[in-house]
């Protein structure tokens, strides 16, 4: 008899929900996801759950396992301590739609806010690796939504209307920071995407699967960004003397 | 009867994943009002695991890489099963579809004088594929998103497609329900772009997720287009083979790319044993030839030597593996070692394969930098699909498009690594071309007859009125074993036969599935409707691999060892018939006399 | 049936969560460093003597608290020199992009730690605001750099002994903690965002702008130190809280420095 683990798993939907527990069959190199699938595939045939690629590659599966944010994928039962029932919900930051799926459209209303890749035409489209090292690592980014889920501005405040959130920063960051980019976009950091509301916790980088440094690579290089242009008195009297140096206004 | 919701577009592409989005993209650019529908959330198709890169004949890395070397390989690795005219196209424009993507943001790894880099894949005589580490299609994916995102295209998000409407004989649009409300939608339109990819989740080792379930070739044969050359399943050399829970998992073949080796238990690199005749003095003939060959990539210097046997193409690197295996030189869980350590620093493992290293580190505790990975075969890629026109993409129904994966004819008998996105690029633009200018020469939205809709609507809602019955986990499951064991890489007739049976036994039971719950987000119903796709999908894989009485490419007989060159000149055709399901043999369309010449040249050259 | 209901909690609240772990250790150890610093230093300041040693028993060895050393007589006691000086290393720590993290968590509880709850009912800015003056952490940068010419000079100054009416050169055991902290607030203040944005963070196409390939190098080593800044921000704090109690021990003859060379 192969050894067995118990699952709490969120079912219900905006209605409201419940843990139920289910009895797994435990197997060598076991992660989360094979466990959920096995409740659905035996005894709850209708147990809602994203997934996809099942390597950590297309992001679906986010969810909180013992209460912190991870991918189900790439999440190893054997790492939980035996014996002790493992906790799966739904993101919280999101409106539940059913069992551990939510609703995460808002992001995608989010991204249609940023400015599209604005080539410079001015020289051909070389640049070297180590300047593509900097936007390749915000570029790896799976859009799993952890780093929005995790995010206090979002999870405990809310500010869906006034913040663009982590993602969207390393989306940003990816787009200003690329050698062939011609596009600014620091103004719609500060306003439209709230960057100010960032207090730089860290948490986003903690649960990024991607292990991006979401926090020190890409926020706050762009909050300095924001600085240079809307708070610094000195780089402020540098531009009221040589308007040239000006950079382009946003799109 | 349940009611739906309907929307009015010029074109609907099924759909999101590359060739999908790159179609809409055309489609909306050129002034069509469409709509983009996925199964999963935008983003999240099976695109975004490619990992190796994209075949295209830039010369960035080898300047005497070219398109005609380019459409050699591809007809060469094919087995000449090839359309011509698609492998034409496809080697002339892939080029021009990776700077496109360059000019619209992608950030491709680099050359020392900062163009995009080239590696190294199977069948490919030249350094190739542009490529971003391990995770290219990654890449690829969110730039076309990001390009889409401000083209005005409608996406409708976590919507499946469950058949293609028609207006008399041709498309006009199609029905399906939202996979989160469970309600029913129809998109009348006056051109469809199917671009649903494959059909992998029909074999039990599979690097492809639950979506590959085979809607579009299914689809596509409902409406009555005709599907060619669905014998030919690729199977990936390299899958993950322990742990047990990520059986199949897709190792890239970029691995290879960069030096990695196969050894047997033995450690012998028994590839160097199964050098094909076709590809007879084109390889490295010693363990000697082909580190120097390594060393000369690894340097960036023109190598002087052969390329090593590992990157021969993937049905020859399959079926050697299984070989291995089979005579008992395979490793502790049923696999051959793949070895990238021995060859390549751990830093510039981490850098070129940084998914792959950590996809073992975290998943079978195996440090790829120090220790060799088990890897074995994993069902991967359709080459066979919807039969469409090369240079429109139109298939035999009038307004039904397809491309990418969906679509057949371009790889032939077996695709070389790197061209299915370069595949996706080229004809999901001209299939997002043309459908806009057929949905342009068709002044009115279609009509379509509302008998159509309520068989649909009554068929997909059947299952929750059944109050006892089999479990679609289950059947899914058994098919998933029955093709991987009787339609698997090597086939023989009795074994075929023998899947026919049970898909007829399938088909029985899985109209008495019974599911649970409500019609919200409920993956057991889900896979229930799929199940009838991937039946009728394997049916037809079954059916043509029965009447292909040899072996080539992908398609590999027991019983018909050999290839055979009658069967060179033919392709199978699946359709529809009144009595199920019909396979027939076509010839090949001609070859012109210049591209005839350019293959001898390869042969003498 | 396997199912067995459980209530699902999901509410908000200060320190509700569904982890099970030691979350609240982190903060709680931040809070402790920083609230035992900031007493320490506080006491330190108001102190305003045995702040150094002066020839002809030692070298010069002045406390990086009072560094630069600035007198004014006719200040209240309460105003040392340190109470001076401190804000701006101080400004400097407390715009710091780590510090903030550390101080939001630790003290604002803004969040305590991830995926725990706050306090309900307070209206968060972020740092919107009142806290703008997070901004000005370039301009305290801009000033911790000259600290550091000053506390190097007292280095140098921490080497030169009496001898025999003249001078020597030597090292004791003050001079070394001198040392030390001054190497150690330099890999602070070089690792930090700021500089790493002015170098050259703040170019997006190296191969395009004057200075290119120098601007890239400055910013990738910076950015290699950047990795370790929070390392560089605990040791430094705590060596340049040492070096004073080194200094005070000294001054008030509870130790004496050992001269080494």
């Amino acid at each position: 008899m192969a050894e067995t683990m118990t699952l709490e798993i969120h079912r219900g939907d905006t209605a409201g929900g419940e843990l139920v527990s289910y009895t797994v069959p435990s197997t060598p190199g076991m992660v989360v996801l094979d466990a959920v699938h096995f409740v659905q595939a035996h005894h709850a045939p209708d147990l809602a759950v994203r997934w996809n690629c099942k390597a950590g590659r297309c992001g679906s599966c986010g969810a909180e396992v013992n209460g912190k944010p991870r991918l189900m994928c790439m999440d190893r039962v054997d790492k939980y301590p035996a014996g002790e029932p493992i906790t799966i919900r739904p993101m919280k930051t999101f409106p539940v739609i059913k069992d551990l799926v939510s609703d995460v459209s808002w992001n995608f209303e989010v991204n249609k806010k940023i400015p599209a890749f604005k080539p410079r035409n001015d020289r051909p489209p070389r640049f070297s690796q180590e300047e593509a090292d900097r936007v390749q690592e915000f570029r790896k980014c799976i859009e799993c939504f952890l780093c929005q889920n995790v995010c206090h501005v979002l999870r405990d405040h809310q500010r869906k209307e006034e913040f663009g959130g982590p993602r969207f920063f390393v989306r940003v960051a990816a787009l200003e920071m690329h050698p062939l980019d011609d596009g600014n976009r620091t103004g719609l950091l500060k306003q439209d995407l709230g960057i100010g509301f960032c207090n730089i916790t860290k948490c986003c980088t903690e649960v990024c699967p991607e292990s991006i440094h979401i926090t020190d690579n890409a926020i706050i290089p762009l909050k300095e960004r924001v600085v240079d242009e809307f708070y610094d008195p000195i780089k402020k009297l540098f531009r009221i003397l040589m308007p040239q140096s000006r950079p382009e206004a946003g799109d | 009867m349940p009611s739906y919701e309907t929307h009015e577009y010029d074109v609907v592409v099924v759909g999101a994943g590359g060739a999908g989005l790159r179609a809409a993209i055309e489609a909306s650019a050129r002034g069509a009002r469409t709509a983009l529908i996925c199964k999963s959330l935008l983003g999240k198709a099976h695109t975004v695991m490619a990992e190796g890169g994209i075949a295209a004949a830039l010369a960035n890395v080898d300047t005497r890489d070219q398109w005609q070397v380019h459409f050699r390989d591809t007809i060469k690795g094919g087995k000449f099963l090839n359309q011509w005219r698609m492998a034409q196209l496809h080697a002339q424009e892939a080029a021009e579809r990776v700077l496109e993507l360059e000019q619209w943001g992608a950030v491709f790894d680099r050359t020392k004088d900062g163009r995009i880099l080239q590696r190294n894949f199977g069948g490919h005589t030249y350094p190739r594929l542009a490529h971003v580490g391990d995770r290219t299609g990654l890449e690829m994916i969110r730039t076309l998103q990001d390009r889409g995102v401000h083209q005005g295209i409608d996406v409708h998000m976590e919507c499946t497609i469950r058949r293609i409407l028609k207006d008399g004989d041709r498309v006009g649009g199609c029905f399906g329900y939202h996979r989160e409300t469970g309600r029913f939608v129809v998109f009348r339109a006056k051109a469809v772009v199917l671009a649903t990819g494959g059909i992998g989740r029909c074999w039990a080792i599979s690097s492809n997720s639950w979506e590959y379930t085979g809607d579009g070739h299914a689809m596509a044969l409902w409406a009555g287009a005709e599907l060619i050359d669905m014998e030919f399943v690729q199977f990936h050399p390299t899958g993950m083979v322990w742990p047990l829970s990520v059986q199949g998992t897709l190792i890239t073949e970029g691995v290879r790319g960069e030096g990695g080796v196969l050894v047997n238990r033995e450690g012998r690199r028994f590839m160097f044993e199964r050098i094909p005749e076709l590809y007879r003095g084109e390889f490295a003939e010693t363990e000697e030839e082909a580190t120097r060959w390594v060393q000369a990539v690894i340097a960036g210097r023109r190598p002087d030597a052969r390329r090593p046997p590992e990157l021969l193409t993937r049905d020859v690197v399959a079926r050697a593996i299984r070989r291995e295996v089979r005579e008992g030189r395979g490793s502790p869980h049923g696999g051959v070692l793949l070895d990238i350590a021995s060859r390549r620093t751990p830093e510039e493992i981490k850098r070129k394969l940084p998914s792959m290293y950590q996809q073992f580190k975290e998943l079978a505790d195996v440090d790829i930098t120090r220790e060799p990975m088990e890897v074995g075969p994993t069902c991967h890629y359709m080459m066979g699909g919807v039969r469409v026109d090369p240079d429109t993409q139109e298939s035999t129904v009038r307004g039904l498009f397809a491309a990418g994966e969906v679509a057949g004819g371009l790889h032939g008998a077996n695709r070389l690594g790197g061209n299915s996105l370069s595949d996706l690029l080229v004809f999901g633009r001209r299939a997002g071309q043309f459908a806009a200018e057929s949905a342009q020469r068709n002044a009115s939205v279609a009509q379509v007859d509302p008998d159509q809709i309520d068989q649909v609507v009554r068929e997909s809602l059947a299952p929750f009125e059944r109050t006892d019955g089999e479990n679609p986990y289950a059947l899914h499951e058994e098919l998933r074993s029955t093709m991987h064991n009787l339609v698997g890489i090597v086939r023989t007739e009795e074994e075929l036969h023998a899947a026919l049976g049970k898909l007829q036994q399938f088909r029985q039971r899985s109209a008495r599935i019974k599911v649970g719950g409500n019609i919200q987000y409920n993956p057991g119903w889900h896979l229930a409707l799929d199940l009838k796709n991937m039946l009728d999908v394997s049916e037809a894989v079954t059916r043509a691999a029965l009447q292909r009485k040899e072996s080539r490419g992908a398609h590999t007989r027991d019983d018909f060892a050999d290839s055979d060159a009658r069967w060179a000149k033919l392709n199978l055709i699946v359709r529809q018939g009144t009595d199920g399901i019909e396979v027939s043999p076509r010839p090949l369309p001609e070859m012109p006399p210049e591209l005839k010449k350019l293959l001898e040249e390869g042969e003498h050259g | 049936m396997m199912a067995e209901a459980v209530l699902a909690n999901r509410r908000g609240g200060l320190g509700r969560t569904e982890r099970r772990d030691l979350w609240w250790a982190g903060p709680l150890a931040t809070a402790l460093g920083l609230g035992g610093f900031v007493v320490y230093a506080t006491f330190r300041a108001l102190y305003n003597t045995d702040f150094r040693v002066v020839p002809p028993d030692s070298a010069y060895i002045l406390s990086p608290f009072y560094s630069p050393l600035i007198v004014l007589p006719w200040l209240p006691p309460w105003v040392s020199p340190a109470i001076l000086i401190l804000w701006a290393p101080g400004g400097f720590r407390l715009t710091c992009y780590y510090y903030r993290k550390a101080y939001y968590r630790a003290f604002f509880l803004d969040p305590p730690a991830c995926a725990v709850g706050e306090a309900r009912g307070h209206d968060y800015r972020g740092e919107t605001r009142l806290f703008l003056f997070q901004n000005l952490h370039r301009y305290f940068l801009y000033l911790a750099l000259i600290f550091l010419v000053i506390l190097s000079i007292d280095v140098v100054y921490a080497c030169i002994w009496p001898a025999d009416g003249g001078k020597t050169f030597g090292i004791s055991v003050g001079t070394l903690v001198l040392g030390t902290n001054v190497t150690l607030l330099t890999l602070y203040t070089f690792s930090c965002h700021s500089l790493r944005h002015l170098v050259g963070g703040n170019v997006d196409c190296f191969s395009c702008v004057a200075m290119g390939q120098l601007r890239h190098g400055l910013w990738k080593n910076v950015s290699l130190l950047n990795k370790h800044h929070m390392f560089w921000a605990w040791t430094s704090l705590f060596m340049v809280a040492f070096a004073d109690f080194y200094v005070w021990m000294i001054a008030s003859g509870r130790f004496t420095d050992l001269r080494i060379l």
